[in-house]
Formats: structure tokens, sequence, C-alpha cells
């Protein structure tokens, strides 16, 4: 088949998807923060505020974009534009499965795998930066300067360690491509224990997982690490002085980054689509089991509202929604598409919620102790981790 | 197709440069130095040398340029003024810089007539593996002296900002 019409179909497939992810990522987020603190969150647009990133998204297009005087108005524009679009570029080498036959044809499910695929993700983070220090800079304002020089800062000294956290899987596994990083993950130790990085010998990742987690907060400027945004001392950071679609591309890209370090880290440290355990153990019925069980549990809370009177007729659909979708995961035809997909998704949205959590529980580091904290403490611990990690390789293919 | 994006690429990498030296403030011409560096990874990567072009990304335009950002934005340095120019930088400059470019690409077209390995996609050792092992096999010495040198410089800076927080 013609390649331009498959580049662009499987486009359309991620873009859309990518989209969708990212308008209830912040759904999510606000529904799991309100749990944490025993609110009930979005509620009132659509049934349980479904509808509320929609009714988010007109809000913004239609708000007056102003453009403070004084601000260098080239640079200004450009910021935003810069964010979401370095933010935005990595999902196009992630992989979210192996290769699939849609329509006789057969492809992977990624949009396009470089052999450079990780150096690539690297570049566009590191390329990020820009975007939130020059809107600092711009909008010429000391709180948005500020969070300017504090994003410019702990982006350089948290990549170091977040590079370093990486490079140690890629000497087990021996590769820069994200797909070839997926399958040198296949496969299990005894049976049963799945062959990922955090669990691959001669040296488990555990370590350089938790340091790629960390680091990973910071890149995205994620508390305990949102300095540059640090609401009660900056006001709002670098976007200040931004409104409508401009802050939008800057939620955007916050956002875009949560979700590339979250697929990031299911692909090298766990293992990509591969499952948690064998299929002759019967990981094929997992993603039913859940399904099955999420319908019991929304069916027996539609049958004991114990909220809104609405949740007599809005749970049981939803228990309808859920029993459907266990049926489809367990479709012969579908299978080879859905599983892989579902574990993927399993592992990065298991991750984004550790995030979120994150959020909901821990206070933000004070800038002395950001700084200390990257310098002192991950980055001599990263370069143990490959160091070790580098030796125990050697030792084991010599 | 390689040509078309050759073109595009080249004329936004010396489009660039020009704008780096005309422009008075300093955060135009660092913006425009990215852009000369974005557009040379984009070049080295039609000529197929990705490694190459990846580490341009993430350590010039990446790491060093956000660094000269970060100490423009600290010192919050405004519009250069111009220093008056002599009369014969004026009227000898640009035709001095032609000249200049013509004798280098005349001897290039003189000493390498038709080099045949540098076309679109046509050199294959570009991957990291490849690079890594010529790093330390056939270059070894060359890499170790430079980043003893590196070391040297880092020692430097730390021993001279320390004289200076005495």
């Amino acid at each position: 088949m013609n390649f331009y019409l498959l580049t662009v179909a499987k486009f359309a497939v991620v873009m859309a998807a990518f989209m969708t992810t990212l308008a209830y990522l912040q759904w999510v987020e606000r529904k799991v923060l309100a749990h944490i603190q025993l609110r009930p969150g979005p509620y009132r647009v659509g049934p349980h505020g479904l509808l509320q990133p929609l009714a988010d998204v007109i809000k913004l297009l239609t708000k007056e974009g102003v453009i403070p005087p004084h601000a260098s108005k080239p640079v200004y524009l450009l910021a935003p534009v810069l964010a979401v679009a370095t933010a935005l570029v990595a999902i196009a080498v992630i992989p979210f499965g192996p290769k699939i036959t849609v329509f006789g044809v057969e492809t992977y499910m990624q949009l396009t795998d470089l052999n450079i695929g990780l150096l690539f993700i690297l570049a566009a983070s590191s390329l990020g930066v820009y975007g939130i220090a020059l809107a600092g800079w711009a909008s010429n304002n000391k709180y948005a300067l500020l969070g300017g020089l504090r994003s410019a800062a702990q982006m350089i000294s948290y990549e170091l360690p977040l590079a370093l956290a990486l490079a140690a899987p890629l000497l087990l596994l021996n590769s820069l491509s994200l797909r070839e990083l997926a399958e040198a993950q296949a496969g299990y130790y005894w049976g049963w224990l799945p062959r990922w990085a955090i669990f691959q010998g001669p040296f488990p990742q555990l370590l350089g997982f938790v340091l790629f987690l960390v680091a990973g907060f910071a890149e995205c400027n994620r508390i305990p690490f949102d300095l540059p945004e640090a609401e009660n001392e900056l006001v709002a950071g670098y976007h200040t002085e931004y409104s409508s679609m401009k802050f939008a591309a800057f939620f955007m890209a916050e956002y875009a980054n949560m979700i590339t370090v979250c697929c990031v880290a299911a692909t090298v440290f766990l293992g990509g689509w591969h499952p948690l355990f064998p299929a002759e153990y019967g990981s094929n019925f997992v993603p039913s089991a859940l399904f099955l069980a999420a319908a019991g549990i929304v069916f027996y809370h539609g049958a004991h509202p114990s909220g809104r009177r609405w949740d007599r007729y809005s749970l049981p659909v939803f228990g309808v929604v859920f029993l459907g979708l266990a049926a489809v995961f367990l479709i012969p035809a579908l299978q080879p598409v859905l599983i892989p997909l579902f574990w993927f998704a399993v592992k990065a949205g298991g991750l984004l919620f550790l995030m979120i959590w994150v959020r909901g529980t821990l206070p933000r580091f004070r800038y002395d102790q950001l700084m200390r904290f990257a310098w002192g403490r991950l980055f001599p611990v990263a370069v143990a981790n490959l160091l070790v990690t580098a030796f125990l390789t050697a030792l084991v293919a010599g | 197709m390689d040509l078309i994006l050759f073109l595009i690429f080249a004329v936004i990498a010396v489009g660039c440069a020009i704008n780096l030296v005309v422009q008075r403030h300093p955060i135009s011409s660092a913006l425009s130095l990215i852009g000369v560096m974005g557009s040379l990874a984009v070049l080295y990567l039609l000529l197929g040398a990705e490694f190459i072009a990846a580490v341009q990304l993430i350590v010039y335009a990446g790491a060093i340029m956000v660094l000269f950002l970060f100490v423009i934005m600290l010192l919050n340095a405004g519009v250069e003024r111009g220093v008056d120019k002599s009369r014969m930088a004026r009227w000898l400059g640009v035709p001095l810089l032609i000249l200049f470019l013509g004798v280098v690409s005349y001897l290039v077209r003189r000493f390498y007539p038709d080099r045949l390995d540098v076309k679109f996609g046509g050199f294959t050792g570009g991957g990291p593996a490849e690079v890594g092992r010529k790093l330390f096999t056939e270059y070894l010495l060359p890499f170790e002296a430079a980043s003893v040198l590196i070391l040297i410089a880092i020692l430097g800076a730390v021993v001279l900002a320390r004289k200076e927080m005495d």
C-alpha cells in the first residue's frame, strides 16, 4: 500500500487518540485530586463532569487574548508555539504495540521508528525549555521572568540525571530505537517473571527507573518540582501574562510532556506492550475481567445511589459501556491489536496516575533544595547506576 | 525531495546566521543562533549522519544555548549600541567578505573536485553504534584527550569561581 497514505492514516489515528487523552487527562487529574482532597471535583457539565474538557476548550477559544504592553511581541507569540510543538512531536516515535495486520496491510503500531528514537525524544524535550524560558522573558513581568529563569536552570540540571538514568537500560537492551528496546524485553524468566528492564539481568534497572521518574517529574515541571510556576511565590510563573489559546498551548504542552515521560518510562523500563504474565496463564483475559469488575461496581452504585439523583440513570449506562468494552476485548480478530494496546495503556496510565497522586500529596521543594537534590543526590546515584550496569554488562558479555 | 529540503534549510541557516549578526538585541541573536543549530541538524540528517544530528540538537541547541539564554536573561542585557565603525570596514567589509567566500569555494572545488561520498544519504556510518565503535577504536586518543581537556576546563572554572567567593 502507498506509504504516504498509510502514514497519513496512522497519523490521524494517533493524533485523535493523543488529543482526546490530553483533554481527558486534565479531567482525570481534577477528579483524582478532588477525591484525594475529599471533594467531588467537576460534576456540573455532563454526567460526572465528563464534558468539562469540552467546556474548557470552548472557554479558552472564545476568551480574549491579551498581549501585555512592552512585551517583546514576536518572542511572546513564538514561545507557546515552541512549547506545544516540541511537546507534541515526541509521540511520533513511541511504539504502542507490535506488528499488526489491518485490512491485509502489515504495519507497526507506531508512527515512525527512528534508529535514534530515544535521542529524538531527548532532543525534543531539551528544546522544550525554550518555550518556557522565552515566555518568561518576553512577558516583561518580573514574576514571569523568575519563572522562566528557574525553569531554564531546572531543566538543564535535571536533564543530566534523566539521560544518565535512560542510558543504563540501553546498555542492557542494546538499541536506541524504541521499538527494538521494547522487543528486547519480550519473554519471561522461569516462565513467569517478565524480562522487563526493571527485572532484566545482569543488573535490574529498578533504581534507574526511580531515578528516571524523579527526573521526569522535574522535566515536566510537576509538583514537587513545579518551581517555575510556584503559584504562592510567582503568581503563575512563566505563563502569568498568557491568556486564551496561548495559555492553552502551555497547558497542552505540560500534559503532553507528562504523557511522553510516562510512555518512555513504560517502553524503556516496563517492557512496552508486553503483558505482566504469559498468555498461558490467561493474561489475554485481564482487560475483560477488569472491565467486568468495573461494570459490577458501577451497577452496584447505580442500584444504591448515595449522591446525585442522576446516578440512578447515568451509572447503569456506564455499566453497559463497560460490559461492551469487556466483550470487545474478547473478539479474537481484534485481540492482536487491543491486548498490546491495553498493556501499554495500563503501564503509561498507571504512571500518569502516580504523577497526579504525587501532586495531591507532596509539598514543593525549596529552590536550593531542588538544585542540591539534582546535583548532590540524583546525579551521583545515576552515574553509579550507569557504571555498575556497564561493568556487569561487560562482565556477562565478555 | 532531498534537494528541496536542503535548499529550504540551507536558506534558513544562512538567513538566521545573517540575522544573528544584524540583530541588536542579545536575545534575538541567541534565538537566531538556535535557528542556525536546528537547520544544521537537519542538514546533517539529510547527509545520513543521524547521530550527529541528534547530538547537535541535544548538546548545542538544547544545553549550550539554553545556558546562553539563561545568562542573557539573568543579566537582563538590553539592546546593544553599535560603536562607530571605521570607514574602511564600512566600504571594504562586504567586498572582502565576497572575495573570501569566493576563494574558499574555489579552493574546495580545486582540491576536492568530485567527492562522491558527500551526497544526500550517502554516508552510512552515522548511526550511534558505528560512531561509538570508531570513537573507541580508531579515534580513542583524540577522544580521551578531548575529555581530559574538558575536565581541565571544568576544574579551572571551579577554581576561578572559588577564588571569587573568598
